[in-house]
């Protein structure tokens, strides 16, 4: 390079003036670069200063000023008393917003170090974490006591994505009393916020009704959001309030639940699989709906952890099923009240007598009674009281089935009712046309020799046979109510003479007070008589099991309708107990519901006594068996994804589209238990049928 | 140095610079103890005091004579050099705090980052260079090779500590002075050439990925807003949301709830122009204006060779270091570690900027005649 510059012009001289000079040159070069870049920065500065002043003015503002929503307190749920099924309890909360979360492992493992959290819970909060979409909040924990949210709030700077707040939580006073019927609530799920892009349902510690009235009062229930403005730092800390717009609590709903027969009942239902449903037979309100064994909505609502589901699947009775809705049982002898009255229209004289040996022949084949023995000579309220199958098949040759339909449904059999709940299964109301369209064959003799003893292709739900009762007991085409309204309801006749209802309250009152099959569910007070039928309804063939002992899936169902006064009927009431090995399983519970209505004491004594047989009362169970649970897998539960919970969900639900297979033959009726002299034996004790029948069965005609 | 000479050395001192500087200090006083949510704790007490020991260093540097600056330039730059090698070493065997970025030597009374040293220092070696080397030698390689030695061996440690910020100081330092010395421009033209073509593919396989992040951020801050935008984003909300007079002292939202990140040092004039506004701001350039201005006379003054580059030197090390602070507070250069002189919170760059600023005093007086000293 030097070379080539030296051919291109001899090296000039350089000396210590001329690099001087260029020196003061460059120096004033070098101070104009300077001031020019002074110049530029000014310019910056005015431009940032002025120009975008109210740009920037404003995203100061909103780094400094964060604006939160208060979740709305949710609107409670009263029985019809006023006392509350669903409250708010004011409580402190911790929850994590997934997205802002740096180091999730670390925060979880801090998180349960400050809150004291069991290995259960933590793990339970890592599956929420992994299933949760990056915006929704978490929640951690709630209903913690000051010190230990104390203990977070002071650590949120090193706690990237958690939010402490003071709130209110859903209580339910009742706990797993009310599961199904009141349902629970939860943060929404990605599906629901897609739905209804209320921003409101990605505030920490909002929750949307998940079933039950939660979900169906959703909108009611909400209520309006607050607002509150706070100056914050930028790592959440809050420096001060500035404003605050108070939530507006969602709506009451007001039910016509009664809160402590509700509780009763379900307690009363103990250690079985079942449902008792009570109603007002002047005014259709349902009291009751309880389905047991059920979840505790309490903690459902704070997300169900796996140990929790593990329990909820092992357990054969179907907890995830509200039985009063979604238990389709065949109704058994329950049905022969309306069966009775079907004759009745058709024109059967009551007393007219058909000759019960244990059998009837028909053709070539021999339908048996429940009763090998016979119940001799019987006429329509023997045929109740004594339950005797004998003369129903005899009867239905004649009659036709059709009757029979026509007034199962106009007694509420099959029948979707018009109530604020998730889903009923209907169940079935089986008639030739029916099966002509279901099965394409014709209707058989056996086909109505199973109807007639409500089984065979009959089906029912606990809450359309305690309408049925209703219904029965007041001749009114009574709508069965869930909201209370306190004004009376003005049902229509359902067009049945009044002696036909008399002559079937009467017979329904002879099981229970006089020669009938369920003595020991006669009331204890002297002034009330209880008018009522049971049901056996069988599952298996007797090849395959005698229905009451063996594995608790062949064990039959029991079933029992009822009301009372039998003369001035006041409510009526339905027990269905699944694979309860018979009606004794179930009247026994009808009887303590009922007494509860007249004489709270005596019925409370009674189940007291009980609960201290069960060992504790339904909650106390849950909460025994879920810390054995605890105690017997800890962290070793295996994870259950949303996608399995719901159809798990599905198939306790989904009842009514069940394959019902096609029947060839009668189904031999199962002995009904018959009145005993010891009236505190033992609910779970079923009388087989014994010479007692035959020998308290009086052959009036 | 003569005691009984104080009153003399006073009046001798170029006031119209000293003044705006203390109100500069004393601005950055005022800053600093708002950052600290109105206490003198921890930063403005502590900035106050180290600008007053270390004007006393300053003004202790200034009575130097020109001949003893001389003589100690070699030794000097050796002295810096083997502090870097030695932090190296430090860092290596890992007894330094953490692992990889190894900056600074304990001292025990304060920490120590050579590599500032070094600022000031390659002015006062190239200065020494070129007033030794002769005249017609300038023009050619013996006049550029020992000059881009002594500028790349420091440098090429500091870029391994690896403090890519320094590392420009130090060569930015070097070549303004290879500048003012008189090389042929021809020759800063010709290294522009390679040079584009270098930065590309230095950009893409010298820089870590941080570095490389953070230019990239320069072009587009909002890409990542929460992440590697956030400095950039945060500091000019905080300029901008300023306005023209400023939210006012202690209301400054944005350092004070923690948006503004390193609020009490590289980021310092974002914080101060929230309170101050655009009239604070404009201040602050104003004032450096000033000393600036002052320092390049003062080299334009000075007779000889070396005076005149050791003042312009210094000068521009303080002018680096203004320049790209405040171009990336205001989004206008990438996020690199260099504070605001006199006002960023920090021993160390007080430190190099008073020793500058003692070297222009001194280079002051020199100018004013022969004096007993020199």
């Amino acid at each position: 390079m030097k070379f080539r510059f030296r051919r291109a012009k001899p090296k000039p001289h350089i000396s210590n003036g001329i690099l001087r000079n260029s020196f003061d040159r460059r120096t004033i070069v070098l101070g104009s670069v300077q001031g020019g870049v002074a110049c530029l920065l000014a310019a910056r500065l005015g431009y940032l200063a002025i120009f975008e002043n109210e740009k920037y003015q404003l995203e100061a503002e909103s780094n400094r000023v964060n604006l939160s929503l208060i979740a709305p307190r949710r609107g409670w749920i009263l029985d019809r008393h006023g006392t509350p099924l669903a409250s708010n309890r004011a409580d402190f909360r911790v929850d994590v917003i997934p997205e802002r979360m740096h180091d999730k492992a670390e925060t979880v493992t801090m998180l349960g170090d400050l809150l004291d959290l069991t290995p259960v819970a933590r793990q339970d909060l890592q599956d929420k974490l992994e299933d949760a979409r990056g915006f929704a909040p978490v929640q951690v924990a709630s209903g913690l006591d000051l010190d230990r949210f104390s203990a977070v709030s002071v650590r949120l700077p090193e706690l990237p994505g958690v939010v402490t707040q003071r709130g209110y939580s859903r209580y339910y006073p009742d706990g797993v009393n009310v599961g199904h019927l009141i349902g629970y609530v939860g943060a929404a799920s990605a599906e629901e916020y897609e739905k209804d892009r209320d921003p409101l349902l990605l505030t920490p510690g909002y929750k949307v009704g998940k079933d039950g009235l939660e979900k169906v009062f959703e909108k009611e229930l909400r209520g309006k959001p607050g607002a509150r403005r706070t100056e914050v730092t930028a790592r959440g800390r809050i420096i001060r309030d500035l404003e605050t717009r108070d939530d507006i609590p969602g709506d009451t709903v007001k039910l016509t639940i009664d809160a402590g027969l509700q509780s009763y009942a379900a307690r009363r239902i103990g250690t079985e699989s079942g449902s008792v449903v009570v109603m007002d037979c002047r005014n259709g309100d349902i009291l009751t709906m309880a389905s047991m064994p059920s979840f505790d909505p309490n903690s459902f609502s704070d997300g169900i952890g796996r140990l929790e589901w593990k329990m909820l699947s092992d357990d054969d009775h179907v907890p995830l099923r509200n039985k009063a809705l979604r238990g389709l049982y065949p109704p058994g002898s329950t049905v022969k009240p309306m069966v009775s009255l079907a004759f009745r229209e058709a024109g059967l004289d009551p007393n007219e007598t058909v000759y019960c040996g244990g059998g009837l022949r028909v053709g070539n084949r021999v339908f048996h009674c429940w009763n090998r023995r016979g119940h001799g000579q019987v006429d329509m309220a023997k045929g109740i009281y004594q339950s005797c199958d004998v003369y129903f098949y005899a009867m239905v040759q004649r009659m036709g089935m059709d009757v029979i339909a026509a007034m199962a449904r106009k007694l509420g059999l099959g029948q979707e009712f018009d109530l604020p709940v998730v889903g009923q299964s209907y169940g079935t109301v089986p008639d030739p046309a029916w099966k002509l369209r279901k099965y394409e064959r014709e209707w058989q003799t056996f086909d109505s020799v199973n109807a007639t003893i409500g089984q065979g292709y009959f089906l029912v739900n606990p809450l359309q046979q305690a309408v049925m009762a209703s219904r029965i007991a007041s001749g009114l085409n009574l709508q069965p109510r869930l909201i209370h309204t306190g004004k009376p309801q003005h049902a229509e006749s359902l067009g049945i003479p009044q002696d036909h209802l008399d002559y079937v309250h009467k017979a329904m009152s002879d099981v229970v007070n006089g020669p009938g099959t369920a003595h020991r569910a006669a009331l204890p007070m002297k002034d009330v008589l209880l008018a009522g039928k049971t049901g056996t309804a069988q599952v298996v063939s007797l090849s395959v099991s005698n229905g009451k002992t063996g594995p608790f899936k062949y064990r039959d169902h029991g079933h029992f309708i009822c009301f009372a006064p039998w003369d001035k009927p006041r409510y009526a009431c339905a027990v269905a107990i699944e694979h309860g090995g018979g009606s004794g399983a179930a009247y026994p519970i009808a009887r303590d519901v009922m007494t509860y209505l007249w004489d709270k004491e005596a019925a409370m004594e009674r189940l007291t006594e009980y609960e201290s047989q069960w060992g504790g009362t339904a909650q106390e169970r849950a909460d025994s068996r879920y810390a054995s649970y605890v105690q017997q897998y800890g962290v070793s539960a295996p994870k259950v994804s949303t996608e399995q919970e719901a159809e798990a969900v599905r198939d306790a639900e989904n009842t009514q589209n069940q394959p019902q297979p096609i029947m060839s033959e009668a189904q031999s009726p199962r002995p009904e238990p018959v009145a005993s002299s010891s009236a505190n034996a033992s609910p779970d004790t079923t009388d087989a049928a014994s010479g007692s029948a035959t020998s308290t069965g009086q052959s009036t005609q | 140095m003569n005691l009984m000479n104080l009153p003399a050395v006073f009046a001798r001192q170029p006031w119209i610079v000293l003044i705006p500087l203390f109100a500069l200090v004393g601005l950055g006083g005022a800053v600093l103890y708002s950052a600290a949510g109105g206490s003198l704790h921890p930063y403005a007490q502590s900035h106050v005091l180290r600008f007053g020991l270390f004007l006393v260093m300053a003004f202790v540097i200034s009575m130097f004579s020109r001949n003893f600056f001389r003589i100690m330039a070699y030794p000097t730059y050796a002295l810096i050099m083997m502090l870097l090698v030695l932090v190296e070493l430090v860092g290596a065997v890992g007894i330094g705090v953490g692992s990889g970025s190894q900056r600074w030597l304990d001292l025990g009374f304060m920490t120590l980052q050579p590599s500032e040293l070094m600022k000031p220092g390659i002015v006062l070696v190239l200065a020494k260079f070129y007033e030794t080397l002769p005249a017609p030698l300038t023009r050619s390689w013996r006049g550029l090779v020992p000059a881009c030695i002594l500028i790349g061996i420091p440098a090429l440690f500091v870029l391994i500590q690896p403090d890519l910020g320094t590392a420009l100081a130090i060569c930015f330092g070097g070549v303004v002075i290879m500048f003012l010395a008189g090389l042929p421009i021809s020759w800063f033209i010709g290294a522009t050439v390679p040079l584009i073509a270098i930065v590309p593919a230095a950009f893409f396989f010298v820089l870590h990925d941080y570095q490389r992040k953070r230019v990239l951020t320069l072009f587009d801050p909002e890409a990542d807003p929460q992440g590697d935008g956030y400095h950039i984003i945060q500091s000019k909300i905080a300029i901008g949301s300023g306005g023209v007079l400023g939210k006012g002292f202690g209301n400054g939202s944005q350092s004070h709830l923690q948006y503004l990140p390193e609020a009490h040092t590289d980021f310092v004039f974002a914080t101060m122009a929230e309170e101050w506004g655009m009239v604070g701001g404009l201040f602050v350039i104003a004032v450096f204006a000033i000393i600036l201005g002052w320092g390049l006379r003062v080299a334009a003054k000075a007779p000889d060779r070396f005076s005149s580059l050791l003042a312009a030197g210094m000068s521009t090390t303080i002018f680096f270091y203004v320049a790209i602070n405040l171009m990336m507070v205001m989004g206008m250069a990438p996020v690199v570690g260099i504070p605001l002189p006199w006002m960023s919170h920090g021993g160390t760059s007080m430190l190099t900027n008073m020793i500058c600023l003692g070297v222009l005093l001194a280079v002051n007086r020199w100018n004013r005649g022969p004096s007993s000293l020199s």
